[in-house]
């Protein structure tokens, strides 16, 4: 029997034809020492978007993500081979300022970390070493519109020169983000922004991605499959140092195409 | 799980016409990297939480029994049209609120899993198949509870024979499509759910003829208009139970596949557009 039935195949590359594409590796291996932490990982990731690595621990979704503003070069011991560009640019040519790279790159981490400072200088503490403000005036418009458009100006407004480790988890984890924009990054990378929050100050910080999105290419690690399910448009899922599988994250998460991915979000291996 | 013996009505089950060793439907080996998932790679490995495993399998043992007692009840309302029998008849309008329990029971389950386990993939698909299945199982309980209530009205007037067994003929296709496709929800088999889906026409071709040969019966005897009446109606049902046949059909494939079938299925019910023929 003639069993071709045409069936509605999900247009699951039609966001990276249609976007314009940020970040884009190629066959990028990640070595610590003697341990080869990513496998020949090679991805295109859209501008004005959110992107999500998912995979279980030790995957090196978080490695991947720190290679993007050469966080590794930090590690003695580690060893990045192949290619990252950001707008074409070569991120690890060895003429590139890698001060630079990390004002564009901007990054927030796990833990909300702010410095044991005021509100006000934690934000104006990244403009101000890299000379973006000319004036004070300058500095505290840059001031007011991070720490509006991380959502926070409402709830500091009165209050910016206490110390920003008084605030609360949630604020503290806004605060960052606010400090990662005031310096005009374009691309902004978060490593589980939301683990160390309650649910209501993770509302938040998604509600803030989904807003920040309209002008940055955002790119988010997270163990939170709902999260990533909830915020990312994209979706690659890490297993081994590998990239199994990457798409759009609505064919991702209902239709996998690879089975350990959908083993992994399933909950049916770890 | 699934080959569990339990009796509902009486009468042969689905479930225990294919016994399936449960080994077979969770195969160990994982495909190589990069080549797509084949169907019995849908059947996963078994969940960390064993609970949530437990949740899904009590799931398809619910469509299951279910989709048991739908057939039954819609092969007996058929003996009672048969055979004349009001008690029969009647069994069936009482056995239908057994469905409509089970109707309830899994959408509450279907409801619960959502809300707690906030399932992905192919559980995801998993639990919207019962959710959609269970709606056409019991849509397909009220048919039968329908054919039965004109059992009970016409049960005193005489059948024609070549009528009656025209119904009878077309309600047997309509069965075993039913039971068709509740296999191959059990057996996770998208093929032989799209053959069901194709098949549907020949009950469509059924209703047609059987359609006309009631008008004309109709036509040559006023008298006969009551009685026939009832058996198009009793017609139309069995062809609406093809049609929820063919949407789980539909689900099923949605299940295994993941993609929708887009296809436009082909139909042969036209009497939409019938009239008298004018000599």
């Amino acid at each position: 029997m003639d069993m071709a039935v045409a069936t509605e195949m999900q247009p699951h590359t039609a966001v990276a034809s249609t976007q314009k594409t940020k970040v884009v590796a190629k066959n990028t291996n990640v070595f610590y020492g003697e341990k080869h932490a990513l496998k020949d990982v090679s991805v295109s990731i859209p501008d004005k978007g959110v992107m999500s690595f998912i995979g279980p621990s030790g995957c090196g979704k978080s490695t991947f993500l720190r290679c993007i503003n050469r966080m590794n070069d930090t590690i003695p011991v580690c060893r990045v081979t192949g290619k990252i560009t950001i707008d074409d640019q070569d991120i690890y040519d060895p003429k590139l300022d890698v001060v630079q790279l990390r004002a564009r790159v901007g990054m927030v981490f796990q833990k909300p970390n702010p410095f044991p400072k005021s509100i006000f200088e934690n934000v104006a503490y990244g403009p101000r070493i890299h000379g973006l403000a000319k004036s004070k005036s300058d500095l505290e418009a840059i001031v007011t519109s991070s720490l509006e458009k991380a959502g926070l100006w409402k709830e500091v407004k009165d209050r910016l020169q206490d110390s920003g480790t008084g605030l609360s988890g949630g604020q503290q984890q806004r605060l960052c983000i606010a400090r990662a924009i005031a310096v005009g990054p374009e691309v902004i990378l978060m490593d589980e922004p939301c683990s160390a929050l309650d649910p209501i100050a993770t509302a938040k910080v998604e509600e803030l991605i989904d807003e920040l999105k309209k002008n940055f290419c955002i790119i988010i690690v997270t163990h939170s499959m709902q999260q990533a399910a909830r915020v990312s448009q994209r979706t690659a899922f890490f297993h081994l140092g590998l990239l199994v599988e990457e798409g759009e994250t609505s064919h991702i998460f209902t239709n996998p195409s690879d089975k350990r991915t959908q083993d992994y979000i399933t909950g049916r291996f770890g | 799980m699934l080959t569990e013996k339990k009796t509902l009505l009486g009468g042969l089950r689905f479930w225990d016409r294919n016994p399936k060793p449960e080994a077979a439907a969770y195969p160990l080996e994982r495909k190589p990297e990069g080549e797509p998932m084949n169907e019995q790679a849908v059947k996963s490995a078994e969940h960390i939480v064993r609970s949530y495993e437990e949740e899904l399998a009590l799931l398809d043992k619910k469509i299951a029994q279910m989709g048991g007692l739908a057939e039954h009840i819609l092969g007996k309302s058929f003996d009672s049209i048969e055979r004349r029998d009001p008690m029969l008849a009647e069994l069936v309008v009482k056995s239908d609120k057994q469905i409509d329990t089970l109707e309830r029971e899994i959408e509450d389950q279907v409801i619960s899993m959502i809300a707690r386990r906030q399932p992905m993939a192919n559980d995801l698909r998993h639990v919207m198949a019962a959710l959609r299945i269970t709606g056409d199982l019991e849509r397909i309980g009220d048919l039968a509870k329908n054919i039965a209530k004109r059992a009970l009205a016409i049960a005193h007037e005489s059948h024609p024979k070549p009528l009656m067994t025209g119904l009878r003929h077309m309600g047997e296709l309509a069965l075993a499509q039913l039971k068709e496709v509740l296999d191959a929800y059990a057996e996770r088999d998208a093929d032989r759910a799209l053959a069901v889906w194709r098949d549907d026409e020949n009950i469509d071709a059924m209703y047609n003829s059987l359609f006309r040969e009631l008008l004309t019966y109709m036509m040559e005897d006023p008298r006969n208009i009551g009685l026939s009446t009832h058996l198009l109606f009793g017609a139309k049902n069995i062809e609406r139970v093809g049609d929820h046949t063919t949407n789980i059909a539909e689900t099923v494939h949605f299940l295994v596949r993941g993609v929708n079938i887009t296809d436009d299925r082909p139909k042969g019910d036209d009497t939409s557009s019938t009239l008298f023929a004018k000599e």
